[in-house]
């Protein structure tokens, strides 16, 4: 049971993530779908930083994520009121269709 | 800070311009929505505080023993190198009776608006724009620098601008207005320059630091100080409606009456007299600069004084004496009679604030008639205006044992012992067509027939009316002053022993023109002249104007080319137009307009917006508005920032 | 262990996050994007962050995620259709996207000897366990932020009922 997983694995899971995130928000036409995308980047983000916590036996990278999920808790709420919003004014989700920046 | 001074409080001389200032912002922020009551109630009260201030000043300052000034001091300002300006203020006798007029007039005049104002639209702007002139002029007083006496200077003008232009929806008004800001403008400059020299000179604006610097040095004569002392003059010929920028004056009637009382004839233009006055250090060592002063206050004089003959418009005549008035008092400057400027100064400003307000009174009784042709008789139907105008005519005229017949026979006297016998004789004639406009607008408004129609159906239906009391106390209280104000100057001659000049010595006393010995018999030889000359108007004007209603136009008709010209105010209007205006107008139409503005400015333009719009159209389809689109250049543009950021570092170094 | 819980979780985290980029239905995406939350969960304890771990599956998989799967059904909002509103989300975005990958990765192997290996449990630095420890951080030197954190959800969920508000 001594077998070890290098860090550097963490991190590179994590860019993995990241960077589907990145191709989800540009592929997806959904805005519910773009959201979770961001999501899923922030999530690939926390892993970083509690692998990092291990790695250097320091407390401050798990509050950090800690405090990620604050904000992103609350960004949510925010985002899809904004959402619901939109929908209501405009009858679609399609971000292609929402593009005159206005509700 | 001797002794008996630190006993004062002199943190009340901060209240004296600010409670003004607080009115304005109130009334000028929150006043609209005021009623009219409460906003006569912070205006006057702002004003009242202020001018009880000054009595209790004068009683401090007035017994023997008393400091001679009161000076406060702020924090610095102003701090440059070596170099410094401070929030100062500093009271002394002059700034006193400076400080009385304004304060005591007006908060006379204030009362007065009230009634007249009553039925006004933006009843509350006034008396905003009104404590706000308040504000400024107390700075102008009590400052003890250059440069904050500059401050009040142009926020005197800012606030006359805003008052002469207070009816903006007449252009008449508008326009007066405007002229009356650029005309000063171009005496404003000529004070920024004498600011610069003496900074330049002395390395301060201090007051006390610039004239104690001439004083220690009796050598210094004309050169650069006669350059900034001709520099304040043209500053001073602005404000004070002299030759040649009086034009803005008469126009400046298109502003309520009270303004014109409290500004244009008791305050606000006698700002230049008192400059000249507080500079007298320095106009006393350039005896050119001062020579300059008594030719432009004599000309002004007789110049205004015949125009003011032939207008018809009640408020135009004394817009003209007012001018010539304070030719006068520059007369007396210009002479180094800096007592007998100021005192003519004081009694001035109480019969001419008191005719224009009683002007004012004519006017609301005819229901906003100024033409004196369409008035007459009036005297049986408003007798307490007639009296107290009566009383302000007989002052401004010179009349034996009135106010102005002591302040203005000693700047006659004065002048004529100076040795300018030219300078005399003009006077004298001033003052004689003086008692004849006077008389004439007396006897066509009050005498005669009545030559006005009662169908005015404004406000009330009563046609002619007195004023309400409101109206009537500032008029009764400035006709007093206007009969006993020239008590504090009775020369010897007549018994009394001029106590103004006494009590001003603190201010002038070093003023290095000595007086030539005149004597009793000298003075009261001229006195009688003048009378004499006096009577010689009054007559004139009681034969053409009431004796023989008419003959006043066969005479015009006799000389048609010379009434033109004195009606047409000596065409100075249009020669202005031709020689300045117009070609300035050309050459920014044609020159700056046409070749700088529409090919080099514009033509730059053109080109920016070419190359905006150029690179604006690339951009523009960046901005699609499309979230995904914006992600793409996202991503493109983090990655390249990480690419710099790992790669990049070896570059950087 | 150890590499057993990672190799098993990171495929499925991958896994649901492909997924999420295929479906075309929000709501498998969602539901996938749940799999790759519980996944990260599970990965965080072995890394010995038992707390996080907790409050990934309550708060973000439990709260955040049904939150969004609520928006879903209340909007009805369907598949999403394919629509071509923007290149530049191919022509800029796509490589942006692979460059930050490639990038990434390439920074992490070439530095992976600086980074040690991981055992399960982790190492705190003293023989309190991980909650204990956390706290205490956040409870004495961060008690300002976190005490602030609760105004800030308090103005998420005002700007949330301002927002979705129904209007009049």
């Amino acid at each position: 049971m001594h077998t070890e997983v290098p860090i550097a694995a963490y991190l590179i899971l994590a860019a993995i993530l990241f960077s589907i995130g990145v191709g989800a928000f540009l592929i997806k036409r959904n805005l519910i779908s773009i959201f979770m995308s961001i999501e899923l980047m922030l999530n690939a983000v926390n892993l970083t930083f509690v692998a990092f916590a291990h790695q250097w036996h320091q407390i401050s990278g798990q509050i950090f994520v800690f405090f990620v999920m604050v904000v992103a808790a609350a960004e949510a709420a925010v985002g899809l009121a904004i959402i619901i919003a939109i929908f209501r004014t405009r009858q679609t989700l399609n971000v292609d269709q929402v593009d005159l920046m206005k509700l | 800070m001797s002794p008996e001074t630190s006993m004062i409080n002199t943190s009340n001389l901060w209240l004296i311009p600010l409670l003004p200032f607080a009115g304005f912002l109130i009334n000028g922020t929150i006043g609209r929505k005021f009623p009219r009551s409460l906003v006569s109630a912070v205006a006057l009260i702002a004003t009242a505080i202020p001018a009880a201030i000054v009595a209790w000043l004068w009683s401090v300052m007035l017994p023997a023993g008393a400091p001679a000034s009161i000076s406060v001091v702020s924090s610095p300002w102003i701090a440059i190198t070596d170099f410094q300006v401070n929030f100062a203020f500093t009271v002394d006798h002059l700034t006193l009776i400076m400080l009385g007029v304004v304060t005591g007039v007006g908060f006379l005049i204030h009362l007065y608006s009230v009634g007249y104002m009553a039925h006004e639209e933006g009843y509350w702007r006034f008396f905003a724009y009104l404590n706000l002139f308040m504000f400024f002029m107390s700075v102008l007083v009590l400052s003890s620098s250059f440069l904050l006496l500059f401050v009040g200077w142009e926020g005197v003008g800012l606030a006359s601008y805003l008052l002469i232009g207070f009816y903006f929806k007449k252009d008449s008004a508008a326009n007066a207005g405007k002229k009356a800001f650029i005309v000063n403008r171009i005496g404003d400059f000529g004070f920024l320059l004498a600011m610069f020299l003496l900074i330049r000179n002395f390395g301060s604006l201090d007051f006390t630091h610039v004239f104690d610097a001439i004083s220690v040095n009796p050598d210094w004569h004309g050169g650069i100080l006669t350059a900034i002392a001709l520099l304040l003059v043209v500053g001073a010929a602005g404000k004070s409606a002299q030759i040649p920028l009086y034009v803005w004056l008469p126009d400046a009637m298109e502003g309520p009456t009270p303004v014109s009382a409290l500004i244009h004839a008791a305050t606000m233009v006698t700002a230049g007299i008192y400059m000249v006055a507080r500079c007298h250090t320095l106009f006393d060592r350039s005896p050119y600069a001062l020579g300059v002063v008594a030719i432009i206050g004599a000309a002004t004089a007789i110049f205004a004084a015949s125009m003011g003959m032939v207008q018809n418009d009640i408020k135009r005549v004394l817009a003209y004496s007012t001018v010539s008035q304070l030719g006068y008092m520059f007369l007396a400057c210009g002479v180094g009679a800096y007592a007998a400027g100021i005192f003519h100064l004081m009694t001035h400003a109480f019969f001419k604030a008191l005719l224009f307000l009683a002007a004012g009174s004519v006017i609301h009784a005819l229901g906003g008639e100024q033409d004196m042709r369409n008035m007459g008789g009036l005297r049986k139907r408003i007798p307490i205006t007639f009296w107290t105008m009566t009383a302000a005519v007989f002052a401004i005229c010179g009349v034996p044992f009135f106010s102005g017949f002591f302040s203005k026979d000693e700047i006659l006297y004065q002048t004529f012992i100076a040795g300018d016998k030219v300078l005399w004789l003009i006077g004298l004639i001033t003052a004689g067509m003086t008692a004849f406009y006077m008389f004439r607008l007396w006897f066509k408004t009050f005498f005669g027939e009545e030559r006005f129609t009662e169908d005015h159906s404004h406000h009330d239906a009563h046609g002619v009316h007195e004023s309400p009391a409101i109206m009537l106390f500032p008029l009764v209280i400035l006709a007093i002053l206007s009969i006993i104000g020239g008590y504090v100057g009775v020369p010897a001659v007549f018994g009394g022993h001029n106590e103004i000049e006494h009590f001003l010595d603190p201010v002038f006393s070093s003023g290095a023109v000595a007086a030539t010995a005149g004597s009793h018999g000298l003075e009261f030889g001229l006195a009688t002249l003048s009378v004499l000359v006096v009577a010689i108007g009054f007559f004139a004007a009681f034969f053409l104007y009431y004796k023989k209603p008419g003959t006043a136009a066969s005479y015009a008709e006799r000389f048609p080319a010379l009434y033109r010209l004195v009606s047409n105010k000596f065409y100075v209007d249009e020669i202005y137009g031709t020689i300045i205006v117009t070609p300035l107008l050309m050459f920014t139409r044609l020159i700056l307009g046409g070749l700088i503005d529409g090919g080099i400015i514009n033509g730059s333009g053109w080109a920016a917006a070419a190359l905006a719009r150029g690179t604006g159209s690339v951009a523009n389809r960046a901005q699609s508005g499309n979230i995904r689109s914006y992600a793409g250049w996202l991503a493109l543009g983090a990655a390249a920032v990480l690419i710099v950021m790992i790669f990049g570092r070896g570059l950087l170094h | 262990m150890q590499l057993a819980l990672f190799i098993i979780f990171g495929a499925l985290a991958v896994a649901g996050a492909l997924n999420l980029l295929w479906q075309r239905h929000p709501i498998n995406s969602a539901l996938s994007l749940v799999v790759v939350m519980l996944s990260l969960a599970v990965l965080y304890w072995s890394l010995g962050a038992e707390f996080l771990a907790a409050a990934q599956v309550i708060v973000y998989s439990g709260a955040i995620m049904v939150f969004f799967v609520f928006v879903i059904m209340l909007l009805n909002a369907g598949e999403e259709e394919r629509t071509h509103g923007s290149r530049a989300a191919y022509l800029a975005g796509v490589p942006g996207a692979t460059a930050i990958f490639c990038v990434l990765s390439f920074v992490f192997l070439t530095e992976r000897h600086a980074f040690g290996g991981s055992n399960i449990g982790g190492y705190l630095s003293h023989a309190t366990n991980n909650i204990a420890e956390l706290s205490e951080v956040l409870f004495t030197k961060l008690l300002l932020p976190f005490e602030v954190t609760s105004v800030l959800i308090l103005i998420a969920i005002l700007g949330a009922v301002v927002l979705a508000r129904k209007e009049r």
